[in-house]
Parts: C-alpha cells; sequence; structure tokens
C-alpha cells in the first residue's frame, strides 16, 4: 500500500513539475503578460482615476483595487494554465502519455489543478511585487489571505480542467475567459464597493462567485469587505467539491480524451 | 510482481471483444484473441478493420463496449494499474510533446510509473542510447526526423521495463535501413529480454520474416488466427515469374504448365505446393529454353492475406 502511494505521489509530482517547467518555459505568454496588464491597471485606475475618485469603503481606491487586481490575475492564469495546458496535451495526443500510464484519474487531474494553482500564486506574488511600486501592501490577516488565494486558485483549475476536456479547438478555450471570467471579474467588485450598486443589482452580484473571493482576499489584505467571510469559504469549498466531482465523472467516463 | 514471475498463460487474451463508438460504428463485434508469452506477433488488417481499436483498448486509449481483456493474467477491469505497469505503447502517430526536448519525455514518462527521476534518468539513458539518440536527448521533439521521433516512442514505451509490447504501424513512413534496424533491435529484446511483442503493420514481408504468429482481423472480427508456417501452407500454388536469356517470338511449348506469358522473355508459371523445382527445370530443358532467373510474383503472405480479407 505505501509503495502505492509512494508511485502516484512520484506520478503527481511528476505531473506537477512538468506543468511548471512548462510555463516557466513560456514565461513570456505567461508571467509577463499579467504584470504588463496589471502595472496599466494600476497607473490608470489607481493613479490617474483613483486620485479622483478618492476613498472606496474607508480606504484609498488604490488599495482597495490591489486585492482585487491581484485575484483577478490568479483567477485567469489559474484558469487558463489548466484549459490550454491540458487542451494542447489532447491536441498534440500526448495525453495518451498520460493514459496509458498506471495513473488513477484522481492523480491526473490532481497534477494539472495544482499546476494551475502554481501559476496562479506565482502570478499573484509578480503582480503584488508590481503593487509595490505604487501603494504600500499590507496583510491584515495572513491565513485568511493565502486560503482564499489558494482555494480560488483551485476552483479555477478546476474550472479550466472541465473547459479542456470539453474543448474541441483552440477557440473553445478562450470563449470563457473572454465571455465569462472577464465580465464576472470586472462585475465582482474589483473596481468597486457592492454598497455602490442599485439594491437590485446587489442581489444579482450576489450570484457572482467572484465577488466572494475578492472580498474574501481583501479581507486578508485589508481588513474590509462587503460579504461575511462564512458566506466566502462555503462557496469557494462547495464549488470546488462540486467541479471536483464533475471532472472526475468526465475523466471517468473519458470525455474528451477516451473515445 | 511476484504473481506474474510464476504465471505461465498467455500474455494477452482477449475474449468477446467489442466496441461501437458514439456515431454507431460497429468497429469490433466478437474479438476472441490470445497471446503467448514471449510471442512475436502481427496483428494484420486492411485499414478500419479494427486493429488500432483492439490495440487502443489493450492500451486504455479506447472505452470497450463488451468483453473481456487480460494481460499476463491481470483482468484489465479489476487490476488496471498492474496490468497497465506490465505494458508498453508504440502508437500509430506521434502523440509526444513537440516543444519538449528528447531526455524530458522519456523522463516524464518513467515518473509516470512512480519511477524516481535519477532512476528514470539512468533508465532514459540506456534506451535512448541503444536506439541511438542519444546525441539528440536535449534536442527538443519536433526537431527529429520521422524515424528518430518512431525510435523516441519506443525509448518511452520501454522505460518502465514493460513484458508486453505494443507496436501499432511503428515502420509506416520509415526508410529501408532503419526499419530493418528497428526490427533487428525489437527482435533481440524478444529473444534475449522475453518481451512479448505485438505489432501492426501493412509491410506482409516483415510480418512473414519476424513474427511466430500472425492473427488477421477483417470487418471487427478475427478471421484467421494462427502460426505464420502454418498460415502460408495453408498456400495451394504461388506463382513464379521466369526471365529468359533470350527473347521468343515463337511461344516454346511448355506442356502441362499454366503460363502466362509477360513478353517474349518474360512469363509467370503457377505451381502446386509442394511442386519440386527440378521437375520445372526439366520441363523448361525439353523446350529447351534458357532461364536467367525465377522469383516468386508476390509476397506469399500478402497473397493469403488478400484473399482473406475479401471474403
Amino acid at each position: 500500500m505505501l509503495a502505492f502511494i509512494a508511485m502516484h505521489r512520484i506520478a503527481f509530482m511528476t505531473i506537477l513539475m512538468k506543468e511548471i517547467r512548462r510555463f516557466m518555459r513560456i514565461w513570456q505568454q505567461t508571467l509577463l503578460p499579467p504584470a504588463i496588464t496589471m502595472t496599466l491597471y494600476f497607473i490608470i485606475f489607481g493613479s490617474l482615476i483613483g486620485s479622483r475618485i478618492g476613498e472606496m469603503s474607508g480606504i484609498s481606491y488604490m488599495s482597495f483595487i490591489m486585492p482585487g487586481l491581484i485575484m483577478m490575475s490568479v483567477i485567469n492564469n489559474a484558469y487558463s494554465n489548466v484549459s490550454s495546458s491540458f487542451f494542447s496535451n489532447k491536441f498534440q495526443r500526448s495525453v495518451e502519455e498520460l493514459l496509458v500510464a498506471p495513473l488513477p484519474n484522481s492523480v491526473i487531474l490532481t497534477g494539472f489543478v495544482f499546476g494551475g494553482v502554481a501559476r496562479g500564486l506565482m502570478t499573484g506574488i509578480i503582480v503584488t511585487m508590481v503593487a509595490l511600486f505604487f501603494t504600500d501592501v499590507t496583510v491584515f490577516n495572513f491565513w485568511i489571505l493565502s486560503s482564499v488565494v489558494l482555494l480560488s486558485s483551485i476552483l479555477f483549475s478546476l474550472a479550466g480542467f472541465i473547459n479542456a476536456l470539453y474543448a474541441n479547438k483552440f477557440d473553445d478555450v478562450s470563449i470563457v475567459p473572454t465571455f465569462l471570467l472577464t465580465p464576472l471579474s470586472y462585475l465582482g467588485g474589483v473596481f468597486f464597493s457592492t454598497d455602490l450598486l442599485p439594491s437590485h443589482w446587489q442581489i444579482v452580484s450576489q450570484f457572482n462567485p467572484i465577488l466572494y473571493m475578492v472580498n474574501g482576499f481583501r479581507y486578508g489584505m485589508l481588513g474590509v469587505s462587503d460579504v461575511s467571510l462564512a458566506t466566502c469559504y462555503t462557496i469557494l469549498i462547495s464549488l470546488i467539491l462540486i467541479l471536483f466531482f464533475i471532472s472526475m465523472r468526465l475523466l471517468n467516463r473519458g470525455k474528451g480524451i477516451r473515445p | 510482481m511476484s504473481l506474474i514471475e510464476n504465471y505461465s498463460g498467455p500474455a494477452l487474451s482477449i475474449s468477446g471483444l467489442g466496441k461501437v463508438y458514439d456515431n454507431g460504428f460497429v468497429a469490433l463485434k466478437d474479438v476472441n484473441l490470445q497471446v503467448n508469452q514471449g510471442d512475436f506477433f502481427a496483428l494484420l488488417g486492411p485499414n478500419g478493420a479494427g486493429k488500432s481499436t483492439t490495440l487502443g483498448i489493450v492500451s486504455g486509449l479506447v472505452n470497450k463496449t463488451q468483453g473481456k481483456v487480460s494481460l499476463l493474467g491481470l483482468d484489465l477491469d479489476g487490476d488496471i494499474y498492474a496490468a497497465k505497469r506490465l505494458l508498453g505503447v508504440v502508437p500509430q502517430e506521434f502523440n509526444f510533446n513537440q516543444f519538449e526536448k528528447v531526455r524530458d519525455i522519456v523522463v516524464t514518462q518513467a515518473g509516470y510509473y512512480g519511477i524516481e527521476k535519477k532512476e528514470a534518468g539512468v533508465r532514459a539513458d540506456k534506451y535512448l542510447k541503444a536506439l541511438g539518440l542519444w546525441d539528440k536527448r536535449d534536442v527538443p521533439s519536433r526537431m527529429l526526423s520521422g524515424g528518430m521521433k518512431r525510435r523516441l516512442m519506443i525509448a518511452r514505451a520501454l522505460v518502465h521495463g514493460p513484458k508486453v509490447l505494443i507496436l501499432d504501424e511503428p515502420t509506416a513512413g520509415v526508410d529501408i535501413e532503419l526499419r530493418q534496424s528497428m526490427w533487428l533491435y525489437l527482435q533481440k529484446l524478444n529473444e534475449e529480454e522475453g518481451v512479448t511483442i505485438i505489432l501492426t503493420t501493412h509491410y506482409l514481408e516483415e510480418a512473414e520474416s519476424l513474427c511466430k504468429n500472425i492473427a488477421i482481423i477483417n470487418h471487427g472480427e478475427i478471421v484467421k488466427n494462427t502460426s505464420t508456417k502454418e498460415l502460408l501452407q495453408e498456400l495451394h500454388t504461388q506463382t513464379l515469374v521466369v526471365d529468359l536469356i533470350q527473347a521468343y517470338p515463337v511461344r516454346p511449348d511448355l506442356k502441362a504448365l499454366t503460363v502466362t506469358w509477360v513478353d517474349d522473355s518474360c512469363f509467370e508459371v503457377e505451381v502446386n505446393k509442394g511442386t519440386a523445382i527440378n521437375e520445372l527445370f526439366e520441363v523448361f530443358n525439353d523446350a529447351e529454353i534458357s532461364v536467367s532467373s525465377i522469383r516468386p510474383k508476390s509476397n506469399r503472405l500478402e497473397t493469403l492475406f488478400v484473399d482473406l480479407v475479401r471474403k
């Protein structure tokens, strides 16, 4: 049994390290763009427009948007790492290397998901370092901050994996980030407090999961949030469990990978 | 593994295997097949006959609709992980990451089998050297020639030390010299290390000269499964091409031989199995014709193959 676990640990680490090697090898496409995009966000929204806005939820606008921008980068990069990498494996048929090996589907899934988490966290660190040029970075509660960012990157890596299983062409892996992730991020309280929204839009925004992640992370950094932490964790953990079981079911059926 | 060491049954056992794809195409109807340990076995069939589907199911790349498959006594439904450890697969299409380096591909594959990185490196180096890829170990795989890519897939399939090696048309598009060296390596693997080899090929002369046993699949069913020797004995006649030293505008009398003239200095003769070649020359001598060469018209197995798949 121990040997069995040890072999699967090696297999998991192999997938994880391969994924890390992949996004490090193409850092110009994976790590550099979020640094540039976020620099522009900080300059335009934080410095130029933010100075005219003043305070939001009792703190400077630059400080207010910083956690949301970091979280937005983490989410997008975790998602796109898994969706593009796993789809690329399908496209090049190198997914067959995994299918012929004695790998449980759970090891394949967790290997790719933690590859996405690794890229999400690395992007988060890079964007945080960029933010240091514009404002002070504070940590109100390290454990809340790190747990929310970890759970969010797991959740969006799982979502990226499901996207890759269903995708038949490269366009299919860019549809969800463009038409779903970006609008949800922008409406998820990155740039404004939901208190500013009319009451009916406040109700609608409660169905946006990104709102809870951004606010949970903002609470970890600044100690302010539009939502309760308990709701944030409940939604995150529930969605992770749901997407994990969907991913496993699809993998066991061979959806998109095994005719 | 200790269970496998004492196991003396077939390397591969397939019973009642069926596959219907989502679009309704019936790829396999009721495939029953056994491959003995240590065999060098060919699964032959025309395009779309079900070869790749059969091997895909054994390899875990295709879901079966019905039937049982076991590898060295391990049922693929019950002991899937133990069974997969015994199997190496060389697919028909290149299926590795084109951007990864050659050595990384082999080492990574070993990792999927739970082999520690250091040991994986040692094994990768061994197979890259054996297959003539050592000089290319740090080259991105997309830079390799077609033949080298095939050898890379063989190295990758061997890195975990499989007992059964499946090769789906491994010599497709490979030049003659490389094909021969590849076969020599596989023969060595079969004879010296006892690895059971199961392959599909369109080069029937290879199957005839290399494989001990042959199965022919057509329309999703096994239509023949026997030893190469017995299969060839089923041929009742063969056609020989006879080239003559001089032209004969007036055809000489060749008595009872069934002859078809190709031109004035060449004819084809159909002879029954077991006919002594001396008998032919007696007829040629009586007819006072001088023969410069005599050769079979086509590969013998090819004749049988075409007969079987046309039925």
